[in-house]
């Protein structure tokens, strides 16, 4: 059943893959708009052998994952904060809801001004990124624990700081990780626009040089790789999340 | 909390120490509630939906604010958080941990304390006849499960006060009747002073020595449970209820 499964989400890729290939060869379009698929994986091949895609993808790995972790840090933070103390919530809920409106790359052009154009630039953006939507995320999560479950801790002798390692943040994690999830393939979209933009490095770079000198086949492995860094990001909390959960929730 | 024995009739006695004293206990529902329950005694809180019997409850057990006085033994409870007050409380919708299984969620209270869990969570899982559920998870039991893994866990601080909120709102006629029968043996036999909060006027009959009939936040009475049916009070308070609840506007018609 499962291989069946297995062969039915494949096929379809494999499908496009050949009419890709197909449609490619059949010199309706030059081959240096369209290149064939076999093309692009000579090309990535390349790529990776030069050590050009590997440079490039390891500075913008760097950059996802700093600016993911700290941002998602600080969200998760601020949220428990927020969800666990109702005054620091009223407080801090009209800023946030006045700033979480602002599009992420409507911050670039103050960024550059204050932090200037070097690595810090995008690790701020996809921090921005990040921040909001694991805050929101963990606030919703928090408050949606029954009221009773976190009395009944507290009637059984449980203090405020074990409540909160024991049940709040154990029963708040598929609200997390359904905010790390989104937000970790946003990461991905966010380097790359901020390294179109303004860094002379990283995958979202190499885009843009290979746009100037018309390298298609350049162009499309770059895509193939965000694509599969995105899917494996997502994969990734999804796996970490079923396996902190799937005993409780089935 | 050594037991002294109940009253007999029914009638609050000043020879005997109450256990839980509410003087003039006022707060955003209860009205001046006064009443003694007595070691080892089982009170039910009778009364129709919105009479302020839940309040009373959390606010006996510390879970909300108050003014006038709550005793234990004669031991004043302000300021005396809920998990320092000796309580054990069964809230009406269980409240289990659903990230916990059955053992761990009956062990949590003797963890958070820093006692030793495994003798005594099995010997309740055994008094609670759910051995065989230690490992599943509170989504995996039957209404009737949870109410018995729910009162094992309450048990197992070895609390000497016990409230019941609803403990048997959402479980069929039989396994309410087995499980009313099992709690007051249970009761009795650890010698648990028990407050109950009802609706049912039958579970408030069989399950408690006394009951006090609450409504609009206030105690209208407080009578033995044998007398309970028989009492006027009831049937007009009955009466009044659906009267009430009839009237338009009134919560029943919103």
């Amino acid at each position: 059943m499962s291989r069946f499964k297995g062969a039915q989400s494949i096929l379809p890729i494999i499908g496009v893959v050949v009419i890709w290939e197909v449609v490619a060869r059949l010199d309706l379009v030059p081959a240096y708009m369209f290149p064939p698929f076999s093309m692009v994986m000579v090309k990535m091949y390349h790529l990776m052998a030069s050590g050009v895609l590997e440079d490039n993808f390891v500075a913008s790995l760097a950059r996802v994952l700093a600016g993911f972790a700290l941002g998602s840090a600080a969200g998760i933070s601020m949220g428990i904060l927020m969800g666990c103390k109702e005054t620091m919530n009223r407080s801090l809920h009209p800023i946030f809801s006045l700033l979480y409106p602002i599009p992420v790359l409507g911050w670039a052009p103050l960024l550059m001004i204050w932090v200037g154009i070097n690595d810090l630039l995008p690790v701020m953006l996809i921090f921005i990124c990040s921040f909001f939507p694991l805050l929101y995320n963990t606030i919703t999560g928090i408050k949606g624990i029954d009221r009773d479950v976190i009395q009944a801790a507290r009637v059984l002798g449980a203090s405020d700081k074990t409540i909160l390692t024991t049940v709040i943040l154990p029963l708040a994690v598929p609200n997390i990780f359904t905010g790390l999830r989104l937000e970790a393939g946003m990461a991905w979209r966010v380097v790359i626009a901020a390294e179109m933009v303004a860094i002379p490095t990283g995958i979202g770079a190499l885009l843009m040089r290979s746009e100037s000198l018309l390298q298609v086949d350049v162009i499309i492995v770059c895509l193939i790789v965000l694509s599969l860094m995105c899917l494996l990001f997502e994969r990734m909390f999804r796996y970490g999340e079923t396996r902190l959960t799937y005993k409780w929730r089935g | 909390m050594g037991r002294q024995g109940l009253p007999t009739n029914g009638e609050d006695k000043e020879d005997f120490m109450p256990t839980i004293e509410l003087r003039r206990v006022t707060n955003f529902i209860c009205q001046d509630v006064n009443l003694k329950i007595f070691d080892g005694e089982a009170m039910a809180i009778w009364g129709p939906t919105g009479a302020g019997k839940t309040t009373l409850l959390n606010t006996t057990a510390g879970l909300i604010g108050y003014q006038g006085e709550v005793f234990f033994d004669d031991k004043a409870m302000e300021g005396i958080p809920s998990s320092r007050r000796g309580v054990g409380f069964l809230f009406q919708n269980l409240a289990l941990f659903p990230h916990l299984d059955v053992a761990s969620n009956v062990g949590y209270g003797l963890r958070v304390r820093k006692e030793r869990a495994n003798g005594r969570v099995d010997e309740l899982l055994r008094l609670m006849k759910v051995e065989h559920l230690k490992h599943r998870y509170p989504k995996n039991l039957s209404g009737g499960e949870k109410q018995r893994v729910a009162l094992a866990r309450t048990l197992a601080t070895s609390p000497n006060i016990l409230l019941l909120d609803e403990p048997f709102n959402s479980l069929d006629n039989q396994t309410c009747r087995h499980l009313i029968f099992e709690l007051r043996h249970i009761q009795r036999r650890l010698g648990i002073t028990m407050i109950l909060v009802t609706h049912n006027p039958v579970e408030a009959k069989d399950l408690a020595d006394r009951v006090a009939i609450m409504d609009k936040g206030r105690i209208k009475g407080v009578m033995p449970s044998g007398s309970f049916f028989s009492s006027k009070d009831i049937h007009s308070h009955i009466n009044d209820s659906y009267h009430d609840l009839a009237q338009p506007g009134s919560r029943g018609q919103r």
